[in-house]
């Protein structure tokens, strides 16, 4: 790596000095010290909650600290809003794109910045300085595009255009990968280094250790809002950075003994479904099976048609004519979801805040979503909340939700990883036969993957049938017994994850290759 | 024919500048669905400034004068007016559409309650205004013209000052909504405030700024409605015009364009339930009034804008396209 472009003997771009935050009930941020040299390319790590956007609200001016000071080229500094950051050179890509839909590209670059005469704005010099940025960091953009109609790799490089547009100089990316493809993640990172061979300063906010041990010069850890230390790059490990993270060790690979397939518990004859939105088929002639004491996973590259298979599984699809879904032996093409739920298929959603929970009912109330109407909760239509209330702070314990209220905690208040595995406790407590999980450790961190890992394999070992969807190549070659690639609405080729590699899969995903007769067949 | 386009335009004007009223309003993110109740406040204070201006000799002389102060006052009681609803929806943050609700039940209750109070009637008349010689005037013709040429008389024969002045004002704040910053800002406001927050944009002043420019708006489309179409009269009402302009901007899918073009068609509608007994073709030499003669009952003309809303709208919801955030009270924490 280029060290020369760091400037060690300067002073530091950026340094938090023991900054404190103090939210309701929680210390987000507590005595935590952040040193951000020029040129350099700083990783901050934790785990969801541990108080990195917080760290970086502050710095961006979006909060107030309660205590500690922020130096800037070595002289204290004030941010009280953004546009103080701003005019200290601090630019932020939001974890969220802060993008508007209906604008262009040019647009959304200039807006709160604009160049204008008596009001009037100047587009044309305004494009001349953004096509010269583009061209000059390459960041392809078309400038004349809506939002809404580019990629979200393209809505990046417009993020990051504008950060560059105000002339920043600090450059904060908060988990810029988490919705981009792979390719695009490659780009990303050469975009970063191109940005800091340029002199920029960059914070890198992320909680995939490959990723910051790629690309970043040093590390900062943050756990449960404490600082745990900064650590160079080049003198650690990705096991030495987790156990930072963490607090302990974590295991990479799943543990997990040889399957033992017995009964078919699933199994789909000629499923079609129609998408939603260009009313093709997006899942043509699928024919599968899944059996207890196995796990199969579905991969693929996003918008592949598995949304839309699960769809039609779980019931919120519609199937055409001619598709059959077996379960137990009985045919439940046409029953109701709660038909299936009571009848042994639980169902880890691929979005949880759309299908997974209310976010607006307790965690209590999440918790007994499907199974109020049981006699054990309800007497003559009226909910036991007493019954409730138990039966909630035993899967809390048991599964470990952390929430601020326990279970009278509004689902929306508690973080990512905890609303996952609240969403996991109800699942795999109900009876099921079939777990239908569809890409259950997306934006988690390592401590809550792990534990969502294991639990699929328990519910695997206790004779359960698993069907997983996934697009983390890493998560399909570690979890899975048996993996189907699908491609365009197809499965494309099915493999023994032992005998395959991520490069054979890729090519199957990408549509490259595909297996003869590949549908419910066994590959050899 | 130029009798029918005269009357629609007349027609057309405070639907096009109240449709434009709801659109500042929505664009920077608030439901201002009071523009009927704004509509019937500066309607009755600008007919109430011009009769209060009459007692003054000076001003019996100068109609055309008095005639753009109250349009002025209109616009100036309407954007006060709205402040109730700007302040309850961002100050607030309460449910815009009962804001709007409670503001359209107010204006004709305080309206009315004025006039019966300090006037012992059931309306204002503004019309007719008599000069200081005893001479009734026509009141806000700008021009009076029998002899031009007939397509300029669409525009130019008895045509009132408030349509030049709504014209230019309607092209004006189509101009800055696209191609200003302020109007940059204030759109950006109306889709996603959280993104305009993150670039250092004041979005509650946006939204204060959009709000106020409807209540203007709506309030002057009020006074120009009164005074132009319903003969000088205010009452507790306006004919559900300002319903009627909103549904002519969601018509026209929030954009200038579209609204004019909505508002041209209501317009229309608007003015055919009126007139639609004048209406003559001359076949040789015969004045036929072929709407007359069909013989169906005033009311079924009077019913044709509202039911062509309700068939307009049912067809063209599907591609219309609202700002992402309007109704939503912008909350800084949230993502």
């Amino acid at each position: 790596m280029d060290k020369g472009r760091i400037n060690e003997s300067a002073p530091y771009a950026v340094e938090m000095r023991h900054i404190t935050k103090v939210f309701p009930g929680i210390v987000a941020n507590d005595d935590i010290t952040l040193q951000l040299r020029r040129g350099e390319i700083h990783a901050l790590l934790g785990e969801n909650g541990a108080g990195k956007s917080t760290l970086m609200s502050v710095l961006f001016g979006l909060y107030q600290p309660e205590g500690g000071e922020i130096y800037k080229d070595g002289e204290k500094v004030t941010i009280n809003d953004p546009n103080d950051a701003n005019a200290l050179g601090i630019g932020m890509v939001h974890q969220h794109f802060k993008l508007v839909d209906v604008f262009t590209v040019l647009d959304n670059i200039i807006l709160g910045t604009e160049p204008s005469t008596l009001g009037f704005l100047r587009k044309k010099e305004a494009r001349k300085k953004v096509m010269r940025l583009s061209e000059e960091y390459g960041l392809n953009v078309d400038p004349d595009a809506l939002v809404e109609d580019i990629t979200v790799g393209m809505q990046q490089r417009t993020e990051i255009l504008k950060m560059l547009y105000r002339d920043n100089e600090i450059l904060i990316f908060d988990e810029p990968t988490a919705v981009l493809t792979p390719q695009e993640i490659t780009e990303l990172m050469g975009i970063i280094r191109g940005l800091a061979a340029e002199g920029k300063s960059i914070l890198f906010i992320s909680h995939k250790l490959n990723e910051i041990m790629e690309i970043a010069d040093r590390c900062t850890v943050l756990r449960k809002g404490k600082y745990v230390g900064t650590v160079n790059i080049s003198e650690t490990s990705k096991e030495e950075l987790s156990s930072m993270m963490v607090g302990r060790g974590v295991k990479f690979a799943v543990d997990k003994d040889e399957a033992k397939p017995a009964d078919t518990i699933l199994s789909i004859e000629h499923l079609s479904v129609k998408s939603r939105i260009h009313k093709k088929l997006a899942v043509k002639d699928v024919s599968l099976e899944v059996r207890s004491g196995e796990i199969v996973c579905i991969a693929g590259i996003d918008g592949n048609g598995q949304s839309e298979f699960v769809g039609a599984l779980s019931g919120l699809e519609k199937c055409e004519p001619g598709s059959r879904i077996v379960l137990n032996g009985e045919d439940v093409t046409k029953k109701s979801i709660r038909y299936k739920n009571t009848h042994g298929v639980s169902h880890i959603p691929e979005d949880r805040h759309k299908h997974g929970l209310i976010l607006d009912y307790t965690l209590e109330q999440n918790m007994v979503l499907q199974r109020y109407f049981e006699p054990r909760f309800q007497h003559g239509g009226f909910i036991k909340f007493d019954e409730v209330r138990g039966y909630a702070e035993g899967l809390i314990d048991k599964y470990d939700v952390r929430s601020g209220q326990g279970p009278l905690t509004p689902a929306r208040g508690m973080s990512g990883g905890n609303q996952q595995k609240a969403i996991i406790a109800r699942e795999l407590d109900r009876d099921h036969d079939l777990l239908i999980a569809v890409q259950p450790t997306r934006g988690l961190d390592v401590g809550a993957i792990e534990f969502v890992h294991e639990q699929i394999v328990a519910s695997r070992d206790s004779g359960s049938a698993v069907l997983l969807v996934s697009l983390e190549l890493e998560e399909v070659m570690n979890l899975s017994d048996r993996i189907l690639v699908m491609y365009e609405g197809e499965i494309v080729g099915e493999f023994d994850p032992k005998k395959t590699t991520v490069q054979e899969l890729g090519l199957y995903m990408a549509g490259a290759k595909r297996q003869n007769g590949a549908e419910g067949g066994e590959a050899e | 024919m130029i009798f029918l386009l005269q009357k629609t335009l007349i027609f057309t004007i405070p639907l096009l500048i109240v449709a434009l009223a709801g659109m500042y309003a929505e664009r920077s993110g608030i439901i201002n669905i009071a523009l009927d109740g704004i509509m019937i406040f500066g309607a009755f204070s600008g007919a109430l400034c011009a009769l209060l201006l009459r007692r003054t000799p000076f001003f019996v002389d100068h109609n055309q004068l008095t005639f753009v102060i109250a349009m002025a006052v209109a616009a100036v009681s309407g954007a006060l007016f709205s402040l109730l609803l700007s302040f309850s929806a961002i100050k607030l943050k309460a449910d815009q559409t009962i804001g709007g609700t409670a503001l359209n039940m107010l204006a004709p209750a305080i309206a009315l309650f004025f006039i019966k109070v300090f006037f012992f009637k059931d309306q204002l008349e503004m019309v007719p205004a008599a000069n200081s010689e005893g001479k009734v005037v026509d009141f806000g013709y700008v021009i009076q013209n029998k002899d031009m040429n007939p397509v300029l008389s669409i525009f130019f024969d008895k045509a009132y000052i408030s349509t030049f002045i709504a014209l230019a004002i309607f092209i004006l704040l189509s101009v800055l909504i696209y191609k200003t910053k302020t109007g940059l800002r204030l759109r950006a406001c109306g889709e996603h405030p959280q993104a305009a927050a993150s670039v250092g944009i004041e979005v509650n002043r946006m939204r204060y700024l959009g709000t106020t420019v409807s209540g203007a708006l709506a309030g002057f489309g009020g006074y120009v409605y009164i005074a132009t179409v319903a003969n000088g009269q205010a009452t507790g009402a306006v004919a559900g015009m300002g319903f009627l302009a909103l549904a002519i901007m969601i018509f026209g899918n929030w954009k200038p364009l579209g609204i004019a073009l909505g508002a041209l068609f209501f317009g229309f509608l608007k003015c055919l339930g009126v007139i639609y007994d004048q209406l003559s073709v001359t076949i040789n030499g015969k004045e036929i009034y072929f709407l007359k003669e069909l013989n169906l009952p005033m009311y079924f003309y009077n019913l044709i804008p509202y039911v062509a809303v309700l068939l307009v709208l049912a067809f063209t919801s599907k591609r219309s396209r609202a700002p992402k955030a309007e109704g939503i009270p912008y909350d800084k924490g949230m993502r």
